[in-house]
Order: structure tokens, then sequence, then C-alpha cells
């Protein structure tokens, strides 16, 4: 790097992030192959990106949990033994070809929720049965009405003294921490709550989740390597979520918020524009220490069954595009997971610059994506989660040839699922990879 | 001007709304005039989702100022229940594993406001509670919702424990919800899949044979 950071273009950011990706500073494979593989991969991906042909159609295969179950455990199983998510998942790995590999990054420690009484999310083993493969979030107004001004005020005061207590109950001790603008000066009472012994209670618990944590990480983090090592890339640097579905999932729910739209609108408005700044540092922080520069955004309620275009207009894209663009300016490509369909917001989200973001969609028309947004951004998907599931390989092949066919031509196409499964046979997860070599070279 | 309680809930004006009940009880009006008012309001309000000029976001504002309204109207109503005429009993709950509601209370309100008699059994169901629920009401249809791939097999052991129980025969079964289409319902062995609550309405009306 000549220049400094901050001296670069948009563009140059992100071609110093890209060449870092595709040739990672120290790394290290297992074999020139490996490093060779690596390198392809990557290259191909960042072609699709910038809506260019890549030597063949680049593949996601939508393997969520599936590495769980194909071997032989659950999610369950996993969350709690990290040996046996260490096999799991580097059974996946070399049972598996593909593009990219999906960490198990997102399979979270049973026992951090436990140790801090954890209330937003239901898990297998904890408010689902063992053998569900899925955590799911419990719909719940976490953050009242009234709550808009201490949110707007101060996200970090709100977030640890309002916030915290009320979904991790050992962290119930937190309401007595006094305000930290208490420290001015010299301290007197400011010491006295941290002695009071459930506020010691939820620090304690803090620091075992800690520790907890760090043990789960150090194996995510080896299982990340050996695949890396292996020539296989991430899939995505860090998560995002756009501001509206940030306050609707897990602060006011869904309820709350689609009451706020009508009964308190300037406040969802004022509260999204505070959360801006804190999604687009979180995220360049992410991108930064993973060293990958896609940054993945599930998007929950934006989608054409929630609101009308008009709200999505008004509530939904103005902020998660301000958060897009701060983040194509530092040379991070957001990879924006339209959860749902988006048949009606394709003429919406046409207005960012060419190549910045790219597509993913669920159960979107991506024919008629293609046509529409084709040439303006990089489109991913969608073989529907049903047919991976209960259909046959060959169904799965067809239905990716078709699919390559159309949406693959000209380049800026990602083949994938329309959301992961978690089981299954994974002969069609191969069938997929079987479709893009087939098919999906260029020529 | 006294203006017009249906059209005010359709157009979803809360404070206005409000008001006018107020006003009216106050003035002696029959309670269950309002109620029935109310109720014309709503389906109003059905129908505009069904159009697709309402959303989810007005349903559910919809849905609170009827709460506001119902908290009013309750002590006026006390003298015994009038039963509104209803087309018959749909059951409905979230399949075991999954504790997605959103699109079940849709649901729920769009079979409500045109005429069912609804049983939301809720989410997470387990199959025995499904098989309990279509022996007890002896419904003749059933809708099982659910959000996530886990509900595919949910799905397909509900109906088969409903098929053991011998319950099957006389059971039109429909399913939806976010990751579910026709595939599923042919997994699932269900009699239906419906893509949004306007199916499951129209599902409903066939199997009951209304137009």
């Amino acid at each position: 790097m000549s220049k400094e950071w901050a001296e670069l273009t948009p563009a140059e950011k992100r071609e110093d992030r890209f060449k870092r990706w595709i040739s990672p500073p120290g790394a290290s494979f297992t074999s020139p192959q490996a490093a060779q593989a690596y390198k392809e991969k990557t290259t191909r991906l960042n072609r699709a990106f910038q809506l260019k042909e890549p030597d063949r159609v680049p593949v996601f295969l939508p393997a969520g949990f599936f590495a769980a179950s194909n071997a032989g455990t659950n999610l369950h199983t996993v969350m709690y033994d990290y040996a046996e998510l260490r096999r799991a998942w580097f059974k996946f790995l070399n049972e598996f070809e593909g593009d990219t590999f999906m960490s198990p990054g997102l399979v979270p420690p049973g026992r951090a929720l436990d140790i801090t009484d954890y209330k937003l999310y239901r898990w297998p083993g904890h408010g689902l049965g063992n053998n569900v493969l899925s955590y799911q979030a419990v719909e719940g107004e976490y953050m009242k009405a009234s709550e808009y001004d201490a949110l707007i005020n101060d996200p970090t005061d709100f977030w640890l003294r309002i916030y915290m207590p009320r979904i991790f109950g050992a962290f119930d001790g937190f309401r007595k921490i006094p305000s930290l603008m208490s420290f001015q000066e010299i301290a007197t009472m400011g010491f006295v709550p941290f002695g009071f012994p459930d506020v010691q209670a939820s620090f304690q618990a803090l620091l075992e989740a800690g520790r907890e944590s760090n043990k789960w990480l150090a194996v995510v983090a080896e299982v990340g390597k050996a695949a890396m090592a292996a020539g296989f890339p991430g899939m995505a640097g860090g998560l995002a979520k756009a501001p509206f579905d940030t306050l609707g999932d897990t602060l006011r729910g869904t309820q709350g918020i689609m009451m706020d739209m009508f009964q308190r609108p300037d406040k969802v408005q004022a509260a999204m524009e505070r959360l801006v700044p804190m999604v687009i540092s979180s995220a360049i922080d992410a991108a930064d220490f993973s060293n990958t520069p896609t940054v993945f955004f599930p998007l929950h309620k934006g989608a054409d069954s929630f609101m009308s275009v008009k709200q999505f207009e008004t509530f939904y894209w103005p902020t998660l595009k301000k958060v897009c663009l701060a983040l194509v300016n530092e040379g991070i490509l957001p990879v924006l997971f339209a959860e749902g369909s988006y048949n009606k917001r394709l003429e919406v989200i046409q207005d960012m610059p060419k190549g910045s973001v790219a597509w993913y969609f669920d159960q979107t028309d991506i024919i008629r994506a293609k046509k529409e947004i084709g040439n303006k951004y990089c489109i991913i998907g969608n073989v529907p989660t049903s047919l991976l599931m209960t259909g046959t390989p060959r169904d799965v092949k067809e239905h990716c040839r078709k699919l390559i066919e159309i949406c693959g031509k000209g380049g800026g196409y990602i083949l994938a699922g329309g959301a992961n499964i978690d089981e299954g046979n994974p002969e069609n997860l191969r069938a997929m990879m079987a479709a893009v070599k087939e098919y999906g070279t260029y020529k | 001007m006294s203006g017009d309680l249906v059209n005010l809930l359709a157009d979803l004006k809360e404070e206005e709304v409000i008001a006018l009940v107020k006003k009216k009880l106050d003035s002696g009006e029959d309670p269950y005039k309002v109620l029935d008012e109310t109720s014309a309001g709503m389906a109003i309000v059905g129908k505009r989702f069904a159009a697709g000029e309402y959303f989810l976001p007005e349903l559910v504002y919809s849905g609170e100022v009827l709460k506001q309204v119902n908290i009013i109207l309750k002590p006026h109503l006390s003298k015994g229940n009038k039963q509104t005429k209803k087309i018959g009993k749909v059951v409905i709950g979230t399949v075991a594993g999954d504790i997605h509601d959103i699109g079940l209370n849709i649901v729920e309100f769009m079979l409500d406001v045109n005429g069912f008699d609804v049983t939301n059994l809720g989410v997470d169901v387990p199959v025995e509670k499904f098989v309990e629920a279509v022996k007890q009401t002896k419904t003749p249809v059933l809708g099982l919702s659910g959000f996530l791939t886990p509900a595919f097999d949910a799905m397909k052991e509900t109906v088969e424990a409903l098929e053991k129980a011998g319950l099957r025969k006389n059971l039109k079964i429909m399913i939806g919800g976010g990751q579910m289409d026709d595939e599923v319902r042919k997994y699932a062995k269900a009699d239906a899949y419906g893509k949004d609550a306007m199916a499951a309405v129209s599902l409903s009306k066939q199997w009951y044979g209304v137009k």
C-alpha cells in the first residue's frame, strides 16, 4: 500500500481488499494445489461480483447446519460438544467440494447461552426439541415504545442497563449499574453498586460466558483455518442487519414496529438513523478482522409480504442503503440476502452504483431479477429449498441447469439455494456442484 | 359530525374510532350494533389486505385499534353473548419445532374476518395436540403453518398421525408459510398448499362449499 488508506478511492479500497482476499498475506496451504484452488475460487467469485464472466459459474452450497446431520449428529450436540462440532465440520470439509466453505461460526456455544440465561432465542434442548435443527427468535417487545428516547440518546447505556438485563436473565444485576457518567471527577459513590452481590453475580456470568466462548472459538477458528488451508474461502466477512430489522426483530418486535410505523414514525426514523453508524462500524470491523471483503445482510421485514412498496421506500430502504453505501465507500461488498420475495422491490433497489452490491434471492422470481437488475448487480440464488430437501439429485441438477443457462448468461451470477438446508440427501448438494461444472463453464 | 365507524376503522383512524365508539355508547346506542360495525370495518381491512392495498403493518395496527375498541365495549356486552353466524370451524397451528407465528396470525385474522370460527393452537404444536384438537372440534379443515425447513418433517408426521388416528378421511389439510410450497405439500401428503392468507380463506370456502 503506497497511499494512506483514507486517501484511497472506494474503487482502490475495493481492489485492495479483494487483492488481500485472493492472495492473503501470510496464508499457508496444505499443498500447492490447495493454494491454486483457493486463488481460483476467490477470483471466480470476484469476477462474478464485478458482473464479469468467470471461468465458470460459482456456487454457494446452502449447507447451514448440514454438516451436523451429515455427521450423524445434530445441532443440539454440536452446540454443546465442541469436539463433535469439530468432527462434523471437518467431515463436511473432506467430503464436499465447493467454491466456499460455511464456517461453524453460526453454531452458537450452547453453554454460554445457558450461563447468561438468554431469553431472545430458543434452541434445541432449550425450548425446542433436541432434534430440531435450528434456533429461533422469540417474538417479543424487548424495547418498550416509551424507550425510544433512551435508545436514541445513549445507545450504549440503553444496551447495558436496560436491554441486556431484559434479554439475559443472568445480567439482571446490570440494572443497578450506575450511569457511567457518574465517574466524573473523583470516584466516591461510583464504585459502590459494583460491590452489590447481584451486580457481581452478573459480571461473573459475563466472565464465565466469555471463557466458554473462547473454548468454542478455538474450534471455530481451527476449522476456518483448515478450510482455508485446504483451498476454501469463507463466504462472508461478517454479518450485518438492516436498521429496520434490528429495531423490528429484537428490539420492538414485529407487532411493536408495525404499530410504531403509524403511531410514532418519527421515533422509528430517528432510532434507525442512530443505528446506522453502529451497523457500519461493526461491519467494517468484521470484514477487517476476517480479511474477507464481503458482508452478508440477512434481510427480514422489508419483503413483499411484510410491507407495501411505499412503506419499503419510506421505512426500510433509506437507512439500509445508507449502510451499504458507507461500506461500499470502504471497499466492502454488501451481499444482500432477501429472505422471502422481493418481486415488488426490483425497481426501488436499482439506485446504487453498478456492481456495488450483490443480491442473493430466496423466493424472488430470479429470471425476472436477471432481466431487471442483472446488468447492475451480481445476482445469487435460488434453487428452492423444498426441492433441495425433498427432490431427487436429478431434479436438482436439472433445475440448476435452467438457472445457469438463463441467469448465468454474461456472468454476474452465482448459483445458490433459496435458503439453507440443514438435513436431507447429500447427493442434492453434490448435484449443484455437478451442475456448475457441467453447464456453467464460460467459453 | 358523528362519522361512519365502519369506514373510520377501515381507514385506521385510531383516535376518531375511539372517540366515536365512546360517543355512541354514551348516547345509548346498542353496543351490539357498534360491535357489528367494527366487524364490518375489520372485514374491509381484510378485503384491502387481500387486494394488496394493505399490508402487515395495517393488519397489526387495525388489530391494535380493535383491541382498544373491545376494551371499551366489553363492559356493555355482558348481558349474554350474541353469537354471530359462522361458516364453520377451521383449526390452525404452527407445527412442532417451529415457533413462528406472524403468518399464522395473519391467517387467523383473515379466516376470522371472512366468517370462520378459528381455533388457533399457537406455535410449536406437538403432533398429539393436533390430533386431539381435530378429534375434539371435529373440524373438517386443518391449517398447518411452518416457516423453517424442520417444518417439512413435522408436517409429514402430523398428517401421518392424523391418518393413524383414523381422522384423515373427512379432513382437508392445507399448509403454508416461509419455505413451504407444493413440493412440501406432496412430501407431507397434505391436500393443498396456500401461498398466502387469502389462499387459506379461499381453500376453506371451497372445502365448505361456499362462494
